[in-house]
């Protein structure tokens, strides 16, 4: 039995928690797992093929019911779940957050803080197929960029599978359903959906962690983490931004202090 | 029907006095991993190895968003500009699966069940459809469970059925199909004695459908759909790429004096799908929504329309972000024992 399994039963068995959110093998690949009897257990895997983000159930009340619950957290999901903390989203004693380590030892982190910590060893890497995309439209004009976006965007149908997989959308009401007045046009349309990965990408900045579920869960394969990873690489020029590692002064388009520079308003 | 053999050649040929004539065609086209139905303007753009489109074809008839009239005020006057069904081009379908024809079927149960709906049948009266038969299938395809096959006929106007040589059986099935024929009669010559059952792919029936409405109908208290759906993020990935999947919103495009009313697609996996003005939501759970959506598709449109509102194509499966796998949960109900 591997120490995973072990774990998780031991908590199970324990009654310390309710259930644990991990993965199990799926139709072609891993998927999330809501595991709550000890003899399922064994139904838990681990492996660089987990992607998804489970830190998105984190802030649906009526999954976590009212007991403890274990996540089994990837890197991506422990960042997610820093930057949820930070944002008062999460409760400490209700939570038993769980990695496993390449050497396939089981972590049970103390608290938030120790996330953080333990966080700072491991730097944020953008796998290749998406560097030359990103390189690719860095090398274009402008005009051949905007060409670029309403292309791809052009054959966005407003699924929301993007907000839906992203731990950091949990607003109980998107900007784009509030109707009074209507700020986003809710039809798919080339405009309404620029302005929709626009209001997502403006929303995300400062506070996308570059898990990269948004782009994953897109069926029709747009890339749109792009969007929100080029924002995390501007503040993190601008205000020294680094995902998983929360900004103490406030998530910085959320945040105003009256001796804030206004040097740039011309 | 007629059935016909037409050459590779005779193939190319057709297609080019289909692009040729006054038809818009819609066809499967390759871009990266993906393939998707576009508007074609050549044989060469026709992707050929892949199993299904990312997406299903019913925005042909049932587009994403669509006027349904606009209006115009001027002083205390108010014009109004109804749809117009002599605007819907006539478009030819090429390439579809027997899947995807056979979902315009459910839907036009849907569009015509009480009220009968004018752009709709506009739009599907000026489309003709020319289905392949499948020699492939992956393991999200489940058609032989729900009524239909690799090699079901049914709503197509014209079936093709690929041959080794290059050539193919046609099955001329309609009027609409007929008169397609007639871009390019010499290209159908005298059929061949072709089984059309050894070239077509192997998909098992994977469940009984009569034993999962059968389960369904005393299923609504059941606390599968709570089990199923724990991990359904309540996106609109599904509904969205169904080929049956016919619910929609009505917004409004108003500015000032002038606006237009327009009817986009809607899913019941949403949350604010059946949100009251009140505040009240008689759905409040992703569970129930999850309920609502098989109930729907494999008991409420049975009993109503009399179709399954399921081809088996298996888009839905495919483009879950976690796995939302429907063949997988409908088999486990049709398998479930009565406690």
């Amino acid at each position: 039995m591997n120490k995973l399994i072990e774990k998780a039963t031991s908590l199970l068995q324990e009654g310390v928690v309710t259930k644990v959110i991990g993965y199990e093998e799926g139709t072609e690949k891993p998927r999330p797992f809501f595991c709550e009897k000890a003899e399922d257990t064994s139904k838990l895997i681990y492996n660089s093929r987990c992607i998804n983000n489970l830190a998105v159930y984190l802030t649906k009340p009526e999954l976590l019911g009212t007991g403890k619950v274990a996540v089994v957290a990837t890197l991506p999901t422990l960042r997610s779940i820093v930057q949820l903390a930070f944002e008062n989203q999460l409760k400490e004693d209700k939570l038993v957050i769980l990695t496993v380590t390449d050497s396939e030892e089981v972590i049970e982190f103390a608290g938030f803080a120790e996330i953080e910590t333990y966080l700072k060893d491991f730097k944020l890497k953008i796998d290749q197929k998406e560097q030359d995309l990103i390189d690719k439209l860095e090398g274009m004009s402008k005009e051949e960029r905007w060409t670029f976006w309403v292309e791809e965007l052009s054959q966005c149908f407003k699924c929301y599978a993007c907000r839906a997989a992203c731990p950091m959308c949990y607003c109980t009401r998107c900007v784009v359903e509030v109707n009074c007045p209507q700020w986003v046009q809710p039809w798919a349309s080339p405009l309404g959906n620029i302005e929709w990965q626009i209001n997502r990408a403006m929303h995300l900045a400062g506070r996308c962690t570059g898990c990269g579920s948004c782009a994953e869960a897109c069926p029709v394969g747009i890339p749109i983490d792009l969007l929100t990873r080029k924002m995390m690489e501007d503040l993190g020029e601008e205000f020294g931004v680094v995902p998983g590692q929360p900004n103490k002064n406030g998530n910085v388009l959320s945040t105003f202090k009256p001796e804030d520079k206004e040097n740039f308003i011309r | 029907m007629e059935k016909r053999y037409i050459s590779k050649e005779g193939l190319n040929k057709w297609f080019n006095q289909i692009i040729q004539s006054d038809k818009r065609l819609f066809a499967p086209v390759q871009k990266g991993e993906k393939v998707e139905f576009k508007r074609v303007k050549s044989f060469e753009e026709v992707a050929s190895d892949y199993i299904q489109t990312t997406q299903s074809i019913k925005r042909v008839a049932f587009p994403r968003a669509e006027v349904l009239f606009s209006y115009k005020k001027e002083e205390k006057e108010t014009t109004l500009q109804d749809f117009n069904p002599d605007t819907v081009p006539e478009t030819v379908l090429w390439k579809i699966h027997p899947c995807d024809a056979a979902g315009f079927i459910p839907l036009t149960g849907i569009f015509n069940w009480d009220y009968k709906d004018k752009l709709y049948n506009a739009r599907l009266a000026k489309t003709t459809m020319v289905s392949f038969s499948c020699q492939k299938s992956d393991n999200s395809c489940f058609c032989t469970s729900v009524n239909g096959g690799p090699g079901n006929t049914a709503g197509s106007d014209i079936q093709i059925t690929l041959l080794p040589d290059g050539g193919a059986l046609a099955e001329i099935l309609t009027p609409k199909g007929e008169a397609l024929v007639t871009l390019a009669p010499e290209c159908f010559e005298a059929e061949r004695e072709i089984k059309k059952e050894d070239y077509l792919a192997d998909v098992p029936v994977r469940f009984n459908v009569k034993e999962l409405t059968g389960k369904l109908a005393s299923s609504f208290d059941s606390p599968v759909w709570k089990q199923q759906s724990e991990r359904c993020l309540g996106c609109g990935a599904c509904a969205f790429v169904c080929p049956t999947c016919a619910c929609f919103d009505i917004q409004e495009d108003a500015k000032g004096s002038t606006g237009r009313r327009i009817r986009c697609w809607d899913s019941c996996g949403f949350s604010m799908f059946t949100l009251h003005t009140s505040g009240h939501n008689p759905r409040q759970q992703q569970s129930q929504r999850w309920r609502q959506r098989i109930l729907h598709k494999f008991s409420y449109m049975p009993e109503r329309i009399h179709e399954l509102g399921c081809t088996g194509c298996g888009r839905c499966s495919r483009a879950c972000p976690v796995d939302m796998n429907i063949l997988e949960h409908l088999t486990s109900i049709a398998q479930q024992s009565h406690e």
